[in-house]
């Protein structure tokens, strides 16, 4: 430091040095997240001088809502080691039961309607509850891959979906519920926002300051040390299955609410989706890793991706091939991250 | 006098499929006592130590504390009546820090919450205790080895534990390391808690044991005071026979020629390693788990990256080409786990023969595709090489023992006529009489003029078959040993040897 010469000589190089080195360790850390945001805040401002106002942003943060509620589940199930393909019916289901049950009830006693919009959610989230059960019995129980049982469990959900509702949309929802769970604000902020950043630090606490949160990254990490360290990793795994679909049910009710009908379609991309945040928000396909607050990051950054191509009017179908193009990309990185990581150890 | 012992089981029997692990085996353990589980690899230690820990139930007889009848159904049941084990295989997460991992399934709260801070105080408390000097919040796979053994024993302690289990604690241990665990144990052992203690390692005995049980094929031999009696009386007891009858005579060809050549290999582990294999001798490899001992080799073959060298197989350049390739030119290479890496555990014995016979071209039937019957013969045929018994040829492997899935994996090696055999832990978790038979096969291939290679964890096993010995340490090979100089002596101070001094 102290000879100007070497200084003048060698401080470009030796800047250049740490940036890579400061990349190099901010991916070993965090993942691919970093890179992915900067650049497409990058791209899509160059594309759009209304991708970076405030009002697309806060617009972005009130959307992702549900992505982030759906990841936040799925990151729990990856955690332990598995996936969960069966999001998507979550939500359907949710909607539709939840709808079909708001409607009867309404039309059964017109003038309770708060009482039909509770039990109505309540029959959502029960549907879902089912669902979470049975991937969680499927898992834990008769050790069947976490790939079948949900993809199984996805069509028996679907199908009693389209069962329900003969594939018509259920509307004619009391007016309160779309009014206040899809549009509403308290003290400014909408509804969804609310309950979706009261659900984040549920999840954080659940996951960072809780037994059940220690024991998920215990099985995920290695599920025979967590067997002979005395946890019951069936309960866990089981548990896992029963928050993730709750979780995506929260966010099932809250979309149900935002279209005012019941409707089998919502959630069919979101099982991706849910995967590619977490992926590129650092949790491992390995099981073990995966951090809260990255994952909100990283849903929040799949919406802006979506958003950022809505804005470049790229059509919805070409934007399909780039979300699973990114998905991919991102698992290679996370095996050059593992790489890495073990490299050095 | 009148006062129940600490341990006592009876009449404990396993079975698992295909495989009686113990039968009738008596055991008890005394307050303030160190009782060493003495037996061959294979012989029902783990099992025996699994089932007091609660991992696994007895098929019959009876486990009791204190003279209390007890019927653990898990872990953490054993945990909660004292029983602390220090498993082999880690139980350690290795994503969680060191702190979460000591008190994993045990984790104090507060309300719901859980008190992260109060596992950490607690943590460094023991740790200094216990002066173990280890940063209690890193991950625990950036710790050694020897790191994580530490935090093992540290988890077990945490839970406050009467009767402490430690299955081959030193195994991974520097000897100053060693000095530390074994001044601990005396510690606990005066304050009354009951130890017992796997190893193989008879020269530890005199140094920590009170009492020692011998297993052997599932049986329990006799339990004898540390003091009375001698290392052979030990092995004699252990292995049933005397050691010359364990280990064949194998004769060495003079100057034979070298088959395959190691030069400047650089690996994940491995630092920079010669070899040379030559025909018609059995070279040894000796080291401690994670010396770099077996990532040579399988650098080499192409199983895990090879940074750095050269591999000459005579004298043709064949680094870095494919593992399919180097194993047709003419190299067998039998791997440490037979039920990951080597076998087919759901088709038969047969099968998994025949699967080393498809290339065979006087074999082939119509239009060159390999002939049933053909093969089956031969795959018969080796499997009376081998030594199997022809009432297994047809049955899965899975329900095999030990002993006789080792048997297949052997054969698959005689379906081709290869120039180098490479056996990396060859007899793991097989039974004394089959382990004959297998070094038996290890001879005639040697005599027959091929290369073998002996990979092994088992220090009499390598030091016996041995012609010459390789010690690796810490990715290098710290000591090369021939003939009289392979001693039991010089081989352990080589394993922590990190340079290589000439012997």
């Amino acid at each position: 430091m102290g000879s100007p010469d070497v200084m003048n000589g060698s401080s470009p190089l030796s800047r250049r040095f740490t940036v890579t080195e400061a990349a190099r360790t901010l991916f070993l850390k965090v993942g691919v997240l970093p890179f992915f945001l900067v650049g497409a805040l990058i791209i899509f401002s160059l594309v759009s001088g209304n991708f970076l106002s405030v009002q697309n942003l806060t617009n972005v943060a009130r959307q992702s809502v549900y992505l982030i509620l759906v990841s936040l589940g799925q990151m729990i199930v990856l955690i332990t080691g598995g996936f969960d393909l069966a999001v998507g019916t979550a939500i359907a289901l949710t909607s539709v039961v939840s709808a079909l049950a708001m409607v009867a009830l309404a039309a059964a006693m017109p003038e309770y309607v708060w009482l039909a919009i509770i039990l109505g959610c309540l029959a959502g989230l029960g549907a879902a509850l089912a669902i979470g059960c049975l991937n969680g019995i499927g898992v834990a129980q008769f050790g069947v891959s976490p790939f079948i049982m949900t993809l199984g469990v996805q069509s028996v959900g679907a199908g009693t979906a389209l069962f329900l509702t003969g594939g018509v949309p259920v509307s004619r929802l009391p007016y309160a519920f779309g009014n206040v769970f899809g549009f509403g604000r308290v003290f400014g902020m909408p509804v969804p926002v609310i309950i979706a950043v009261v659900a984040i630090i549920a999840i954080w606490l659940v996951m960072n300051r809780t037994r059940l949160g220690a024991h998920i990254y215990a099985v995920g990490g290695n599920t025979k040390a967590a067997h002979l360290s005395g946890v019951n990793t069936k309960r866990v795994l089981f548990l896992a299955y029963v928050i993730c679909a709750l979780l995506a049910s929260l966010a099932g009710l809250l979309l149900t609410a935002r279209v005012e009908s019941g409707e089998t379609n919502l959630g069919g991309s979101v099982a991706l989706e849910s995967i590619a945040a977490c992926v590129i928000a650092g949790v491992s396909l390995r099981g073990g890793i995966g951090r809260v607050e990255s994952v909100v990051l990283g849903a929040f950054f799949i919406v802006l991706v979506q958003n950022g191509m809505n804005i470049a009017q790229i059509g919805s179908y070409l934007q399909m091939v780039l979300l699973g193009s990114l998905l991919i990309l991102a698992v290679i990185f996370d095996q050059f991250r593992y790489r890495m990581l073990v490299g050095r150890a | 006098m009148s006062e129940a012992p600490l341990v006592e089981m009876t009449g404990i029997t396993k079975e698992f499929p295909g495989v009686k692990a113990l039968s009738n085996v008596d055991f008890r353990l005394e307050r303030g006592e160190v009782h060493v589980l003495f037996g061959e690899n294979g012989a029902g230690k783990s099992t025996l130590i699994s089932i007091l820990s609660g991992v696994y139930r007895p098929t019959s007889g009876t486990v009791r504390i204190e003279g209390k009848d007890v019927e653990f159904r898990s872990v953490q049941e054993a945990r909660d009546s004292g029983i602390g084990t220090v498993f082999q295989e880690f139980s350690l997460v290795p994503t969680l820090s060191v702190f979460e991992n000591v008190h994993l399934g045990k984790e104090p709260r507060r309300g719901l919450l859980v008190d992260r801070r109060a596992m950490a105080r607690s943590t460094e408390t023991l740790f200094r205790d216990l002066g173990f000097d280890i940063d209690i919040r890193t991950p625990v796979a950036r710790l050694s080895r020897a790191q994580q053994q530490m935090v093992e024993i540290a988890k077990a302690l945490q839970a406050r534990a009467r009767v402490l289990i430690l299955d081959e604690p030193t195994a991974s241990l520097t000897e100053k390391e060693t000095e530390k665990l074994f001044s601990f144990i005396r510690h606990a052992r005066d304050s009354g808690v009951g130890i017992i203690y796997i190893s193989h390692r008879i020269q530890e005995f005199a140094e920590i044991a009170d009492q020692i049980s011998v297993l052997r094929d599932g049986r329990m031999i006799g339990t004898v005071a540390a003091k009375e009696v001698s290392e052979k009386t030990l092995v004699e007891l252990m292995t049933g026979r005397a050691i010359d009858k364990v280990y064949p005579q194998i004769r060495r060809q003079p100057d034979g020629e070298t088959l395959l050549s190691l030069e400047g290999i650089h690996a994940g582990g491995v630092n920079g390693v010669d070899i040379d294999v030559r025909a018609g001798e059995v070279l040894g490899v000796a080291g401690l788990v994670g010396s770099g001992k077996s990532r040579v080799w399988r650098s080499v073959l192409g199983l895990q990256p090879l940074k750095a060298g050269s591999v000459t197989m005579r004298g043709r350049d064949v680094t870095g080409q494919p593992t399919r390739r180097l194993l047709r030119s003419g190299i067998f290479y039998l791997p440490p786990d037979r039920k990951s890496e080597g076998l087919l555990l759901a088709a038969s014995a047969r099968d998994n023969i025949r699967l080393s016979l498809l290339e065979r071209r006087d074999l082939a039937g119509l239009l060159g595709m390999p002939s049933p019957a053909r093969s089956r013969a031969e795959a018969d045929a080796i499997g009376a090489r081998v030594d199997l018994a022809p009432s297994a040829l047809p049955r899965a492997v899975a329900t095999l023992s030990g002993g006789n899935q080792q048997k297949v994996l052997f054969g698959k090696g005689f379906g081709e006529e290869r120039l180098v055999y490479i056996f990396d832990e060859p007899t793991v978790g097989v039974d004394m009489g089959t382990r004959s038979q297998l070094y038996l096969l290890i001879r005639d291939l040697a005599e027959a003029g091929k290369a073998v290679v002996v990979i092994s964890s088992d220090l009499p096993e390598v030091m016996n078959l041995s012609h010459r010995l390789l010690v690796f340490s810490g990715g290098r090979i710290s000591a090369e040993l021939a003939g009289a100089d392979i001693s039991e002596g010089t081989v352990l101070r080589h394993f922590f040897n990190e340079t290589r001094i000439p012997a």
